[in-house]
């Protein structure tokens, strides 16, 4: 039933985080939330994590950045390396300038007084001197086009903005990997694809590697070059987007298919081929339609009035 | 089609039906900040109606007054032919359940149990009939297992299932579900549409705030539009995505089977899901080729 398309050899030297053969259960839990999990990740990919709730996508999260085993007690067995420091035994302080963390609501992140003063409150806190502060600061509002924030007090502002604050308050350390929760099941879809923009920014300028866990991958699918799906704490699924949609039923591991997958997989029940180029977005598949109806009226070319293309 | 299409194919005029009436309701914050402007809907028993319209458009406002947390600036609500400036929001919601966006607002007790047993003997059920619905919502939302946590241990999308499951427990009238699908995986939200479904068989009012264009469209819900505090379009799921002008002002994207038809050039009924949309794919390519 499972199938894991590896893209990926699990022994390259210098994956960017190597985690391997990890298990781990909470303290005083019978369940393993993660169960001998092996997984490479190199510099620049864009990793999209999904399945059910308590799959153990968020403690896999937590194992990168340190949380587990630093702030959770319980049982861990295996290796996880994030840009050279074995987690086991780095400091938090040695992680947090390698790995960022964006909750799904910023709120629980964002605190101070001004923007500004939020965004410099990770190099205050490391004791850098002013002046670099001040321009690292300004380097960050521009990146994320937040300049006119700069002095707004953050509860102030609209939940895509805090968004935006909180990324700059972890690019601004120079973290190498940024790991998102779920960022846009609290925004509309227009801030929301913004958001997902800003990633791919991100990724493209500055080179970051991406993690994000994600229920809805319509969104997500276009930007991420990787899906991983966990379910009971295993990886059943690593592959490309369109290679791991179209291998399986993902709905079985709790992860809602996009309604444009379910459509041409009951159009065409052989598309489990990893082979084949399939649809991700509705212009792709009305673009496949077209070509299997050539010069009949049917399906005669339409505007592509709203503009989106998912 | 805007609001006053809709007032001249739908008057506002007496209808035994009719569970709430906002009549030119204007609402502002505290800080004098407007959130609502000149609202006037009405919403009917056994209808399922979801709002849509981008963060701060006021749709939470707007469902606050059903309740009566919120009361009008201007204007009125009434709530079963009540006003709700003279109902107090404690005896509303015996007939208005309301499960907010944010789980931790609504969640207080010692364990996911004694959660959903509150608001029962709240409203005065007696013991045999606490147990009775404690034990179906516990079932119905899969919360069995949880039923001796505590909730605020629970993870972001099953505190929001333990909300769901304590507000329908008092079996409410109407119904309101501000987001409800944040953080739930794919099975929760198939649970989720089919108790909607059943609810609406068992005639209650469902109003649905949400994102999830995807979670609602399969639905074909009333939708109402909202931006800046006002309503932009109310009509038919049908109606209402042909309204690409409230639809872009909304900040709202098209579901994705109606994007598709669209740019395929076919504007008839657009296919609530796939199996509609793939009969009529079907239907389409077999008259194609006999032509």
């Amino acid at each position: 039933m499972s199938q894991v398309l590896s893209v990926t050899p699990s022994s390259q030297a210098e994956s960017l985080i190597s985690i391997r053969a990890l298990s781990y259960r909470y303290y005083a839990s019978s369940r393993y939330v993660l169960n001998n999990v092996n997984l490479e990740i190199q510099k620049g990919e864009v990793v999209v994590i999904a399945g059910k709730s308590g799959s153990g996508k968020s403690t896999l999260l937590r194992a990168i950045n340190g949380l587990i085993p630093h702030q959770h007690s319980g049982d861990y067995s295996g290796k996880v390396i994030v840009d050279g420091l074995e987690v086991l035994s780095a400091k938090m302080s040695e992680l947090a300038t390698k790995v960022g963390y964006i909750f799904q609501n910023p709120e629980n992140q964002i605190f101070m007084f001004s923007v500004e003063r939020d965004i410099a409150f990770g190099l205050e806190n490391l004791s850098f001197k002013t002046p670099d502060i001040r321009e690292k600061v300004d380097w960050a509002l521009n990146t994320l086009g937040i300049r006119d924030l700069a002095l707004r007090a953050p509860h102030e502002l609209s939940d895509g903005q805090k968004q935006r604050v909180a990324i700059a308050g972890s690019i601004i350390m120079g973290q190498k990997i940024l790991i998102f929760d779920e960022p846009t099941s609290l925004l509309d879809p227009y801030t929301a694809s913004n958001v997902i923009r800003i990633i791919k920014n991100l990724h493209d300028d500055l080179g970051i590697t991406i993690l994000i866990v994600e229920h809805r991958l319509d969104l997500v699918s276009q930007i991420a070059n990787r899906i991983i799906v966990l379910d009971e704490g295993k990886i059943v699924f690593d592959g490309e987007p369109r290679q791991v949609m179209y291998s399986s039923n993902l709905s079985v591991h709790g992860v809602t298919e996009p309604t444009i997958i379910r459509t041409t997989k009951l159009l065409d029940p052989g598309a489990t081929g990893p082979g084949k180029s399939y649809p991700l977005t509705t212009h792709e598949l009305a673009h496949e339609l077209r070509k299997q109806v050539p010069r009949i009226g049917v399906f005669q070319k339409g505007s592509h009035e709203f503009g989106t293309n998912r | 089609m805007n609001l006053e299409q809709i007032a001249e194919s739908a008057p506002l005029s007496e209808n035994v039906d009719s569970v709430v009436r906002f009549t030119n309701v204007d609402y502002s914050h505290p800080n004098g900040v407007p959130a609502l402007r000149g609202i006037s809907v009405e919403f009917k028993k056994g209808e399922l109606v979801g709002i849509l319209g981008a963060n701060g458009a006021g749709k939470s406002t707007l469902v606050r007054h059903i309740n009566g947390i919120l009361k009008p600036t201007h204007g009125s609500v009434e709530v079963f032919g009540e006003s709700t400036k003279n109902t107090s929001a404690a005896k509303l919601s015996r007939r208005v359940g309301i499960v907010f966006q944010n789980p931790n607002n609504q969640l207080f007790a010692q364990s996911v149990k004694s959660e959903i047993e509150f608001g029962l003997r709240n409203f005065g059920f007696d013991d045999e009939l606490v147990r009775q619905r404690t034990d179906w919502a516990l079932n119905t939302f899969s919360l069995i297992e949880y039923s001796n946590r505590a909730p605020m241990e629970l993870s972001g999308g099953e505190k929001k299932r333990l909300c769901n499951a304590l507000v329908l427990a008092w079996d409410p009238d109407i119904v309101i579900l501000d987001e409800p699908t944040v953080g739930q995986d794919s099975e929760q939200k198939e649970r989720l549409a089919q108790l909607v479904k059943l609810l609406l068989s068992e005639q209650k009012t469902i109003i649905l705030v949400s994102h999830d264009m995807e979670f609602l469209w399969p639905l074909q819900p009333r939708m109402i539009l909202m931006s800046g505090g006002k309503i932009l379009a109310d009509g038919t799921a049908q109606q209402v995505v042909r309204d690409r002008v409230s639809f872009s002002h909304a900040n709202i994207l098209a579901p994705q089977l109606v994007e598709l038809f669209t740019e395929l050039g076919d504007l008839g009924r657009f296919p609530a899901d796939e199996f509609e949309a793939r009969d009529k794919i079907r239907l389409q390519m077999t008259a194609a080729k006999e032509k």
